[in-house]
């Protein structure tokens, strides 16, 4: 066993051991196929609370959304996103007035080319960690993505109890019972709208909340 | 039981294993072989709360044997683990706020490990205050510095708490383990075993008692099938384990009965209280309901335990003046 492994195996423990990080399923099975999962966020545990909940065998093909300028701005933090995750790096900064050339990158180009290699994304709509009970409204991007690759299955996935695990600004968390909840594969349906789309999108992630 | 006694304490402790996994194994052979017949619906809801019984036991069983094989120090960590697990379900439960986060770090990654290192090294008397005046102070300060008046009083009681239960209660098994009392070197487990024994006789005899006798609950708020009659029983009950133990203790026939009688008391009291404070979390069962995040029901199974631990361990130094 080399090191990411050794390491993400410990980290997934260390997840359960704190959290418990039960992953319910609820109108989907754990299955090797190609999924977007969207979820609520709350806190930067979200992310690894979602991977230890995944069975083993699935985490090596499910990747997460990276921040570039914060994810890879020391050794470690690089290592951890590239070598146990398998991270997607995305720019935060989208160049806003006069983009200089070659550097007006589509933000989703990235995502757009890990799910053309066959790879599974978590990626968390809301944008920015939310602190209120419910999410905030959902950004385009899962719309984008939806319509580009409309055979890859979108999972709501609802983050129970998270919050009070890692509150904003804490960098330790507390022991604290949390459940991760799939529910049924939502698709895009023929002409719809963005925003309906999105709203639906949001509905399907906070009505496993009642589920949890 | 004269033969039983030029036994060394080893083979002793030995014999009393096979003794409990054998009826362990009795007990589950009679359950699978019964578990082939059809049944009614209601039958089979109860064959399976009993298989789910069954497995709890057989795990808390192999845990007292593994942390009795592997001596104090993995027995020590094996509680301290269940404490943590506990506490944890604890936390959950109750409804804590963001400037909490502090306090409930010192509890889990301090307060708890340093409990469970005090017991591990047979400091009894810091082992004892440790929690009841160093935590009592340290928490409100903690949580004060984090700068949030919102229900104080209520948070940090809560904290402590779970703490005093979870922590403190729990840690008094491993200390009964450790606990050296004149002419009863190492026959800890025992006692520890005892504990278990009444404390299970207890609660067996005041759920048939209350079930069979019907009479007015205490609390209907709280238990409908608590009376101070079924109490009476169960402890009854657990004072008569205690004599039929008397052998495996430290302890004369007579006050066998006396500390039988009171951790049974102890435990059915404390599993009482646990009952108000799930009505209050809003959980019929620790394991059930959609409110509570996968709990796991371990805090429902160890409670009657946690209450009931250090007043006998109390009642036992007490009873040799030590």
């Amino acid at each position: 066993m080399k090191l990411p492994e050794a390491a993400g195996l410990a980290l997934a423990f260390i997840a359960r051991l704190v959290t418990g990080a039960q992953g319910h399923w609820h109108g989907s099975t754990p299955k090797a196929e190609q999924r977007i999962y969207f979820a609520n966020h709350q806190s930067h545990f979200d992310w690894v609370l979602i991977w230890a909940a995944l069975p083993r065998d699935l985490r090596a093909a499910t990747r997460p959304i990276a921040a570039r300028d914060y994810w890879t701005a020391t050794p470690l933090k690089h290592w951890i996103t590239r070598e146990i995750f398998n991270a997607v790096y995305v720019s935060r900064q989208r160049s806003k007035d006069a983009p200089a050339p070659g550097e007006d990158e589509d933000p989703l180009e990235p995502l757009m080319e890990a799910l053309r290699n066959g790879d599974s994304l978590v990626i968390f709509p809301e944008g920015t960690r939310g602190h209120g009970a419910e999410p905030a409204s959902f950004k385009s991007g899962l719309f984008a993505l939806a319509q580009a690759f409309p055979e890859v299955q979108l999972i709501p996935t609802w983050i129970d109890n998270v919050q009070r695990v890692m509150p904003k600004g804490e960098v330790v968390p507390v022991p604290i019972l949390c459940a991760v909840v799939f529910g049924k594969a939502i698709a895009l349906a023929p002409g719809e709208e963005r925003r309906a789309f999105l709203d639906r999108a949001r509905a399907a992630v906070m009505a496993l909340r009642d589920v949890a | 039981m004269g033969q039983l006694r030029t036994l060394s304490v080893t083979q002793q402790v030995g014999l009393l294993f096979v003794f409990l996994f054998g009826l362990l194994s009795l007990v589950t052979l009679i359950a699978f072989s019964r578990s082939f017949r059809d049944v009614s619906a209601e039958r089979q809801a109860g064959r399976e709360r009993l298989a789910r019984e069954l497995r709890a036991l057989w795990i808390s069983a192999l845990l007292f044997w593994i942390a009795w094989a592997s001596g104090p120090f993995v027995s020590t960590l094996l509680f301290g683990l269940v404490s943590f697990f506990a506490l944890r379900e604890f936390v959950t439960l109750t409804h804590t706020r963001r400037a909490d986060h502090r306090a409930l770090l010192l509890a889990f990654f301090v307060i708890l490990p340093a409990q469970y290192v005090l017991v591990g090294t047979r400091q009894f008397n810091a082992f004892t205050v440790f929690i009841p005046v160093y935590v009592f102070f340290a928490i409100p300060v903690i949580s004060a510095l984090a700068n949030d008046p919102f229900r104080f009083l209520e948070r940090t009681a809560k904290i402590q708490w779970g703490i005093t239960v979870c922590v403190y209660g729990m840690s008094h098994a491993p200390a009964l383990l450790l606990l050296e009392l004149p002419n009863y070197r190492d026959r800890g487990a025992f006692l520890v075993l005892f504990l278990v024994i009444v404390v299970v006789v207890a609660q067996l005899g005041q759920d048939a008692a209350s079930r069979r006798m019907r009479r007015r609950p205490v609390a209907r708020a709280i238990s409908r099938s608590f009376s101070w009659r079924a109490f009476a029983v169960g402890a009854a009950l657990a004072g008569i384990a205690g004599v039929l133990l008397f052998w495996t203790t430290p302890f004369k026939p007579l006050p066998a009965l006396a500390m039988g009688a009171i951790a049974g008391a102890a435990g059915t009291l404390g599993e009482f209280v646990m009952k108000a404070l799930q009505r209050d979390a809003g959980a019929r069962n620790w394991q059930g309901g959609s409110s509570v995040t996968g709990a796991v029901g371990l805090l429902d199974r160890v409670a009657p335990l946690c209450f009931a631990a250090p007043v006998f361990f109390h009642s036992v130094r007490w009873y040799f003046g030590n």
